[in-house]
């Protein structure tokens, strides 16, 4: 399956390069699954307002949810209590807001966002203040800028092309996904100072090159997991971007989460692609639950485009391991599961 | 020596480095609060084109805000907003938008107030300058926006090229004797009140008009001679009414006299991106040697000097943290050594105080 996909993808590299419609059975086989319940409405959007495509969603230490939404006139970062309430409206109208991506939140509580329509990685304070811009927004002055095609042009360390997440080592080191139209990892210190890259604007198959870098997190050890989605596959780096190793068995690498807590595990996601493709709800749509190591300790959720079912899960917030929340692309919905804890991995097995 | 000096320009112009500027000159101590002007709950500038003060402490931002949008429907397509006006009082508050909505706000680019203290904006994409009065009432126009957009448009080249609206048969960048520009920059007053208009950076021209906006004369062409410009991105007049032209990639300014006679230049400034003369008898000179928007690891000073271009010092760099530069497109030097500073890339603008030693 995975061969026949391969030289498919040889022969329409451009169809394969917008990968929406790209799926794969994931290989890996015995894995348990973990019962869960989702927590019905959970999300009170204010009456009169509805949710966009909603790719991206985090939680802060006070267990707020945001949610960067693709809305209209443009994209909108929305926060909610505890409660699922709505608080709040965060940077209407603001510059770096066109088509939203992912959103992430510090260990300070800083909201970061990621805008692949304007290229720009924003942090927002806590209160919603804007503390730092990396990359720019193609200036407006060039008018209507014909769409391009063609290679990709090259890459460059301050600037980016279709930016997919963001995330930071325990030291405060930013790591940048890079993304459509690039396909690289670009790492800056924390004050925004390039240190280092890997990839490209090229994109490749070997290790250390990507197709498609979507999602991204870096574990407690300091580690880059990239999900490099038209790859199929998952990348591990070390904190210098050296390459570790691949995961290959779990289908699409659609996205990534590190959990808090003590132990610390990762959630990768073999998400259904956009478009209802036939076939796809039977071998897709499940996320793995797996430790640091790589041991997969278990799965959940099934694609469907009614709830709990996932229609294209875009993102996920792990914090508490066992209540995730999901952020959706075609269903246009935010939720919250309840997973079974698993039992903690006992040293003596291994 | 000259050739391989020649050699090494050419290579930092092409990898858009700029030149090496002026790196002898003292160290200015200084501060700098990020956070002077409070923005309400969803007021956010954007990339910042110009901030200036009035003789009352009043603070004006043009502002690149964003989401320009171009109208479907219709048997041509119609291009509006993109960029607003905010007032804030001398404290940083809040004060109000001025001219919301109004149709020569696209692609903000510099604002600068008069001794009148009438409020001017530069706007690179509607190709205007246009005058508002203190209470905010529109009181006179140069340039006009264009009707339309063409679909697909390619983007102007970078470091100039596209003459826009403004070509003629004459030599590149000279643009039409009259009110129409290609991607204008700056505005600036001589004690008569004629003005002079820094056109820009589709053209490579100085206009110059009389008070009422009558059209007098331009001068220069796209070049790197004396007289001659490349990027034209920021302009200043002195109290005698000699005219300081900040000519970006060619590294320096030039003087002209009120008539636009050459008079002298000051090299080796980098990326003069943004200019400032302080008002009163002992006139100070400030330039920025501004980042390029895609890179902070060069440049990102600003330098004082005298008018005659002896260097007093010079303080900052490029970076994203209070304190630091991040492609520097305005100064407001109205009070000397009390500067505020208008950022690109940072989308905002610094309050910066000077300790000048002694």
């Amino acid at each position: 399956m995975k061969r026949f996909l391969t030289s498919t993808c040889a022969l329409a590299l451009m169809f394969c390069a917008g990968a929406a419609q790209a799926q794969l059975k994931a290989t890996i086989t015995g894995v348990p699954e973990i019962p869960f319940t989702a927590v019905p409405n959970f999300l009170k959007v204010p009456a009169g307002e509805i949710l966009g495509e909603s790719v991206a969603v985090a939680t802060n230490s006070k267990d707020h949810v945001f949610v960067y939404h693709r809305s209209s006139p443009t994209s909108k970062l929305w926060e909610f209590d505890q409660n699922g309430n709505f608080v709040r409206e965060i940077g209407k109208g603001y510059y770096g807001f066109e088509f939203s991506h992912s959103v992430r939140v510090d260990k300070n509580d800083n909201i970061w966002t990621v805008d692949e329509g304007t290229n720009m990685i924003t942090k927002f304070s806590p209160e919603g203040k804007v503390l730092m811009v990396i990359g720019r927004r193609p200036p407006a002055v060039n008018g209507a800028v014909a769409t391009r095609t063609g290679p990709n042009l090259p890459d460059q360390k301050y600037l980016f092309c279709r930016p997919t997440d963001v995330a930071w080592d325990p030291q405060g080191n930013i790591f940048i996904s890079d993304g459509y139209c690039n396909n690289r990892v670009v790492k800056y210190t924390p004050d925004g100072r390039f240190i280092t890259k890997v990839g490209s604007e090229k994109p490749g198959k070997a290790l250390g090159e990507f197709n498609l870098p979507h999602g991204m997190q870096v574990d407690k050890n300091g580690n880059v997991w990239v999900a490099d989605r038209s790859n199929f596959r998952y990348q591990v780096l070390d904190n210098n971007l050296k390459p570790i190793k691949e995961i290959t068995n779990l289908g699409v690498g659609w996205a990534a989460c590190a959990s808090g807590g003590d132990h610390q595990y990762m959630f990768l996601s073999n998400s259904n692609p956009n478009g209802n493709v036939p076939g796809s709800w039977d071998i897709t749509g499940e996320i793995y639950k797996v430790e640091l190591d790589g041991t997969v300790v278990g799965k959940f959720g099934k694609p469907g485009k009614l709830a709990p079912g996932l229609q294209v899960m875009h993102m996920m917030d792990c914090r508490d391991p066992n209540r995730p929340v999901l952020g959706e692309i075609e269903s246009w919905r935010v939720q919250r599961f309840i997973l079974q804890p698993t039992p903690a991995k006992q040293a003596s097995a291994r | 020596m000259k050739r391989i000096l020649t050699l090494l320009l050419a290579g930092a112009a092409f990898a858009g480095v700029p030149a090496i500027a002026q790196t002898n000159a003292p160290e200015i101590p200084y501060d700098a609060d990020a956070n002077f002007l409070k923005t309400p709950d969803n007021v956010y500038l954007g990339e910042v084109g110009g901030v200036a003060q009035n003789s009352k402490g009043d603070i004006y931002v043009y502002t690149r805000t964003g989401h320009p949008f171009v109208s479907l429907g219709g048997s041509r397509q119609f291009m509006h907003g993109g960029s607003q006006l905010y007032q804030f009082d001398r404290n940083g508050r809040f004060v109000r938008e001025v001219a919301k909505d109004v149709y020569g706000f696209v692609f903000a680019n510099q604002v600068r107030i008069d001794p009148q203290d009438n409020v001017w904006v530069v706007d690179q994409a509607t190709n205007m300058v246009m005058k508002f009065d203190p209470q905010g009432r529109q009181v006179m126009l140069l340039g006009r926006k264009a009707e339309s957009i063409n679909i697909p448009t390619r983007a102007a080249a970078e470091g100039g090229g596209g003459e826009g609206g403004g070509a003629n048969a004459g030599p590149p960048g000279a643009g039409r004797n009259q009110d129409v520009f290609s991607r204008p920059t700056d505005v600036a007053w001589d004690a008569q009140g004629n003005i002079f208009v820094a056109d820009g950076q589709g053209n490579a021209r100085v206009a110059k008009f009389d008070k009422d906006g009558k059209f007098i004369k331009s001068w220069g062409h796209k070049g790197s001679g004396q007289g001659e410009f490349d990027q034209v991105r920021s302009i200043a007049v002195d109290a005698q009414g000699n005219v300081y032209v900040a000519d970006g990639n060619n590294h320096r300014i030039q003087v002209f006299d009120n008539n636009g006679t050459f008079k002298s230049q000051i090299a080796n400034l980098g990326n003069p991106q943004a200019i400032c003369i302080t008002p009163g008898a002992n006139q100070s000179l400030y330039v920025s040697n501004s980042n390029p928007p895609g890179d902070i690891d060069t440049a990102g000073e600003i330098y004082k000097m005298k008018l005659d271009g002896t260097m007093i010092g010079k303080f900052g760099k490029a970076g994203r943290l209070p304190k630091e530069f991040g492609t520097v497109n305005a100064i407001d030097c109205r009070n000397d050594n009390n500067l505020l500073v208008g950022e690109i890339i940072n989308l905002r603008v610094q309050k910066v105080t000077l300790h000048p030693a002694g």
